[in-house]
């Protein structure tokens, strides 16, 4: 009791050895909650790492074999493709998004009326269920029956194959991906344009800047960091994409749209081969992590300029 | 008219077309998914589309509700989500109030590491682990795996409110010698109100709509209906109209609470920028 009032009058860091005092009384409060987070994410991730070093399939004892499985990964062109296509899905699922997502954010940041509607209407398609889009669109890209095709020889444009060739179906993924996904960028964004000061603009606009030079030279420099959060959230969110491509093209025409974690479900849960899954889950978690961390210290970069 | 009115004027016309422009994708699918689900299979398979359904129908609504287990798939969603929600709440709440007044960054950045996990890797194990225990076939599992995607949002909302929150109250209460629990349960929490809310509907929102769970971890009796959506109403075999009428059912409840509850879910997504599976 008495170690908590005095530290926290005055908003400390919890360090030093009152602060550090004043943090234990509150680990009660935590305690269940990292039970439960230990049981269903931190030990699965030590499971998996357990796994990956074992031939291990369903109905058969498990083996250990060492490194086996990751060499194995090395060797399998299937899953080298894969990676591929995931990196070239990924990059268009995180520009498209990011761009349109900052120019929704800054029609969003004006005030018009039926600004509140306009923007729930907006970020719909990220609350629908994914499922129940994905079908929807599936129906949209039918090749004879969708309407797609039909608008598009309606105003003279050729009709597309989408889903159904292997050189359209990631960037037809692409596109989906971004209907749901540039909400998401918007409200990051939104966010850092709500939080920006009204000074460099009072200025600049006594000097006779355009909109253009203001949002060029103020706007994106200062919202910047909330940019690349909304970059990394993407790309992060674009390598783990599974709902959208496994309902709409279930990774083929053959393979032609198959990424690591499509690839990865076959291993795990068609062929029930669990641990080789399991040491593609440690290479896929790797690959994303570091993906992750090079778009954070761009950020860092950017801070210190 | 002067000319800066015109300029303004032409202004004001371009933005009210951009923005147009940005809501029109979202309005368009939203309103084919409508019109598909109140068409006879005649007008949705035609080439020429016809958009609005003439006469209306409401066979393809019909058609779910009797040739399915709808309703059983409609209840094996509801206990997952408002059971894995609940959950979270129980064991989030108070972990989100621990972790912000103790200033634990670093469990705070375990969570984020569990954001970046693809769902699939957390399957493999748990798929065996509820194989060995004996518990697939029946809701638990789902329970246990939704709890991935629940308790990592409310931890991270709560985190974010409980942070943002004054703590003069509390503090004077721990003055006047309540406990920690007491200064949690009457003065944090019922401040916590709005936070809660926020955490509850994402929480929900997103347990709702997760696929990657079930359709591993599901059998024939305990799909959610996400799952018996892609599954059993697949697409190949029935025809697009009954199929669009269950996706609009899935992902109606999800649809209006977005409506309905609005400000809430663009605060919580602002700050967290959090989101499921």
């Amino acid at each position: 009791m008495s170690t908590a009032a005095p530290s926290s009058a005055v908003r400390a860091p919890s360090t030093g050895m009152r602060g550090h005092n004043y943090a234990r009384n509150y680990w009660p409060f935590v305690v269940p909650a990292g039970l439960v987070v230990f049981a269903v994410i931190v030990f699965p991730w030590l499971f998996t790492l357990y796994m990956s070093v074992h031939e291990w399939k369903v109905g058969s004892e498990a083996v250990f074999i060492g490194f086996d499985n990751y060499l194995r990964l090395t060797e399998d062109e299937r899953f080298l493709w894969s990676v591929v296509r995931t990196l070239y899905f990924t990059a268009l699922a995180v520009v498209f998004p990011v761009i349109l997502g900052v120019a929704a954010a800054v029609c969003f940041h004006r005030n018009f009326p039926g600004r509140g509607w306009a923007r729930t209407i907006f970020i719909m398609p990220m609350m629908a269920t994914p499922v129940a889009v994905a079908l929807i669109w599936a129906m949209m890209f039918h090749p004879q029956a969708g309407v797609l095709n039909y608008l598009l020889t309606s105003v003279g444009l050729p009709p597309s194959l989408w889903n159904y060739h292997p050189n359209t179906v990631i960037p037809t993924l692409v596109l989906v991906e971004t209907w749901q996904w540039t909400p998401l960028v918007m409200l990051i964004v939104l966010g850092g344009l709500a939080s920006l000061p009204q000074d460099p603009y009072e200025a600049a606009r006594l000097d006779g800047a355009s909109g253009w030079d203001m949002f060029r030279h103020i706007t994106v420099p200062l919202v910047w960091p909330h940019i690349i959060v909304a970059a990394v959230i993407r790309t992060i969110d674009a390598l783990k994409a599974f709902d959208l491509i496994f309902v709409i093209s279930g990774g083929g025409p053959g393979t032609s749209s198959e990424t690591i974690n499509l690839y990865l479900y076959q291993t795990a849960f068609a062929f029930y081969n669990m641990g080789y899954g399991a040491a593609m889950t440690v290479v896929f978690f790797v690959i994303i992590l570091l993906i992750s961390l090079v778009l954070f210290t761009t950020r860092r970069q950017e801070k210190w300029q | 008219m002067k000319a800066y009115q015109v300029r303004r004027l032409v202004g004001r016309f371009f933005f009210g077309l951009s923005v147009f422009a940005l809501i029109s994708p979202a309005i368009l699918v939203f309103l084919w998914m409508l019109s598909l689900s109140l068409k006879n299979e005649v007008d949705n398979m035609s080439f020429v589309p016809v958009f609005i359904p003439n006469p209306p129908t409401l066979d393809n609504f019909i058609e779910v509700f009797e040739r399915n287990d709808f309703l059983s798939y409609t209840y094996n969603s509801i206990i997952v989500s408002f059971g894995a929600t609940g959950l979270a709440l129980l064991l989030g709440v108070p972990a989100g109030f621990g972790i912000a007044k103790a200033r634990a960054h670093r469990v705070a950045a375990l969570i984020m590491i569990a954001r970046v996990t693809p769902g699939l890797s957390y399957l493999i194990p748990l798929f065996l682990m509820f194989q060995w225990m004996g518990l697939t076939g029946s809701l638990t599992p789902l329970v246990i795996t939704h709890l991935v995607i629940t308790v990592p949002i409310v931890v991270w909302v709560m985190i974010g409110f409980f942070e943002g929150l004054p703590s003069e109250l509390e503090e004077a209460a721990l003055v006047d010698g309540a406990t920690i629990w007491q200064a949690f349960r009457y003065i944090a929490l019922p401040l916590a109100r709005p936070g809660i809310v926020v955490a509850m509907i994402l929480a929900f929102i997103f347990s709702w709509n997760n696929f990657i769970f079930g359709v591993v971890l599901a059998n024939r009796h305990t799909r959610t209906l996400p799952v018996a959506v892609y599954n059993v109403i697949s697409f190949e075999q029935v025809s697009w109209g009954p199929l669009a009428a269950a996706a609009l059912l899935v992902t109606a409840p999800v649809l209006l609470l977005t409506l309905l509850m609005q400000k809430e879910i663009v605060a919580g997504l602002t700050a967290g920028g959090v989101k499921g599976g």
